[in-house]
């Protein structure tokens, strides 16, 4: 148990670094680039559970993380609901969506079920488009409630995503290192060995699904605050799973240090090249970069580092 | 009173736009079908032919389809390229599936990005001579915008089914689609085969890019309403099945235009999903699935 109290204490530290981080008030721009690069960290480590543990590549985070932001526009459009209710509320809908995607796997391997999970993607924001109560396509605007427990709101939720951030990649090594990881492991590898050998991974599956599902849904609800302007083609951004994938691709997928690696690096660089270039180049740096990792360096970065270290 | 006329002009409309589609399938039929590589990036593709017309209509007036057939043999060695790539760096490690995938996302995404950057996300349409003039049957309008591209995408159907079906060439794509090892045993080396068939396979989706810009206005984010398209028709028309990615295409095409009419154009780009998704559900093999 020493493990576990040690984790505990590092994401403890961690809170408590982006609590005193907010409360210096610094350029408040440097708050809104942070809370990007934290929000990614979710995503990334989200994706990762399915992605790099299973080996189920989700081209569909848009809809997960668009359906956390619309549920949490649901809520505040419908009973102002506080900022803990919408985050519980779109992980746990993206949780269920999440469960559907897992049922899916149980027909569609391999590239179908990344093309079925794209086309989840589109059939959601067709619907959201036309539902007006959410906004539609002209979108809908969202106030912030007047007094955030401390400081301004933009540090508020600065605050809020690291918090969330400690809570996603904690879940993440905790699944790495236990059972489930290696049952994961073993069924990425080969699904028909796993099974043969006792490896429940239907339940294996649908757990990772769901819990990436709730992690992608939780990065998602604060959004509609984060931008307080919502609508369907920036919450179903494809940008979404470019990153999702491009940062554990990057990192290294096998552990859940390397998503984080990924988002820190290639988030900060978007931030720097939107800011220094123009917002469509850092999109064009993404994909080289991807494609150049997926190509030239397919461990990620930890796999060099790795093979750096064995020499 | 229930407006036969408009269902009559939606069902052309449909039929037409159908042709379309399956020319713009043709490539996915070939390389995700036959071949069973995975390109996300083929809509990109067909953008990036669609922009190429543009490019050659607008500086020189040349008609876009011409220019389209034009630019093959450009796309062709570009295709070849990318196979090359993608075979040197997953193929032979046999990490195909999952980096693979990432490989031509990230593929389809620079393609975007690069032409959103060069050409900005307005909306693009080229409008050769005959774009306006339609013929009249019995109270339904064909409009030669749509006419045009249909009979070129036909063609180009033909075209392919008969070189799969009566050349060597045609053949041995059949043949690595199904046995690698045969074919090798055979004498015929299968990644020289492939890369035939995947210059193939992006020089089809070239020209139905030439066709595309013709009957619509394009932007670079277009190829993604085409991801949906392309794989639907073909996981419907049973991988790799020339003639069935044309059925496909038309029961797509028919049920969008259907969509479009009697709800909406905003329901229509779900249609394709809904088939893709009911189709991979129900039926994975397709309607005239091997």
């Amino acid at each position: 148990m020493r493990g576990t109290g040690r984790t505990f204490l590092v994401g403890l530290g961690v809170v408590v670094a982006g609590v005193l981080l907010a409360s210096l008030r610094v350029n408040p721009y440097l708050y809104f680039a942070g809370y990007v690069i934290l929000q990614y960290i979710v995503i990334a480590t989200a994706w990762n559970i399915l992605g790099g543990y299973a080996g189920y590549v989700n081209f569909g985070t848009p809809a997960f993380f668009a359906m956390g932001a619309y549920t949490a526009v649901y809520l505040i459009q419908s009973m102002r609901a506080p900022l803990p209710v919408l985050i519980l509320g779109g992980g746990l809908v993206s949780a269920l969506l999440g469960l559907g995607i897992g049922y899916l796997t149980l027909r569609l391997r391999g590239v179908f079920f990344s093309i079925a999970t794209l086309a989840l993607s589109i059939v959601l924001q067709t619907m959201i488009i036309n539902w007006e109560y959410v906004g539609g396509s002209r979108g809908l605007s969202v106030i912030r409630p007047s007094s955030p427990p401390f400081g301004n709101y933009v540090t508020f939720l600065f605050t809020v995503m690291v918090l969330l951030a400690v809570i996603a990649v904690t879940a993440a090594r905790f699944i790495e290192r236990s059972w489930v990881g290696r049952g994961l492991a073993a069924l990425r590898d080969n699904e028909e060995a796993a099974e043969c050998m006792g490896v429940p991974t239907l339940r294996l599956k649908l757990f990772a699904t769901t819990v990436s599902g709730f992690l992608l849904g939780v990065a998602g609800a604060p959004f509609p605050y984060y931008v307080t302007f919502v609508e369907p083609n920036s919450a179903f951004n494809l940008d979404y799973a470019v990153n999702a994938l491009a940062m554990p691709m990057i990192g290294g997928t096998t552990s859940w240090v390397g998503p984080v690696i990924g988002a820190v690096l290639l988030g900060s660089a978007q931030q720097l090249a939107t800011v220094t270039i123009s917002s469509e180049m850092n999109l064009f740096i993404v994909g080289v970069v991807l494609v150049a990792f997926v190509v030239l360096a397919p461990e990620g970065i930890l796999g060099l580092v790795r093979r750096l270290r064995s020499r | 009173m229930f407006a036969w006329d408009l269902l009559a002009n939606a069902i052309v409309a449909g039929l037409l736009l159908g042709g379309v589609y399956a020319a713009v399938s043709l490539g996915v039929s070939v390389i995700f079908g036959l071949l069973d590589i995975a390109n996300i990036a083929q809509p990109a593709f067909l953008i990036l032919g669609a922009y190429a017309a543009y490019v050659m209509y607008s500086t020189f007036g040349l008609d876009p389809i011409l220019a389209g057939v034009l630019f093959t043999p450009v796309f062709y060695l570009v295709g070849a390229g990318v196979y090359r790539v993608y075979y040197g760096s997953f193929e032979r490690r046999g990490e195909e599936s999952l980096r693979g995938l990432v490989f031509f996302f990230g593929i389809l995404f620079i393609i975007e990005v690069s032409l959103s950057i060069k050409f900005g996300v307005d909306y693009r349409v080229a409008q050769p001579g005959y774009v306006g003039k339609s013929i009249e049957l019995g109270g339904i309008g064909i409009a030669y915008r749509l006419l045009v591209p249909c009979l070129v995408g036909l063609a180009m159907t033909l075209a392919l089914y008969l070189f799969l079906a009566r050349t060597f060439y045609g053949r041995a794509i059949m043949a690595v689609s199904q046995d690698r090892l045969a074919l090798r045993l055979m004498g015929a080396n299968p990644v020289k085969i492939k890369t035939v068939a995947f210059g193939i396979g992006i020089a089809a989706a070239s020209l139905a890019g030439a066709l595309l810009i013709t009957i619509t206005p394009v932007i670079p984010s277009t190829d993604r309403d085409y991801i949906g398209r392309m794989f639907a028709i073909t996981v419907l028309g049973g991988m790799g099945s020339i003639g069935g990615t044309l059925v496909a295409a038309i029961i797509l095409g028919i049920a969008e235009s259907l969509m479009s009419t009697f709800f909406g154009p905003s329901w229509a780009q779900a249609v394709s999903f809904g088939v893709l998704l009911a189709a991979l559900a129900i039926r994975p093999a397709g309607l005239f699935g091997r």
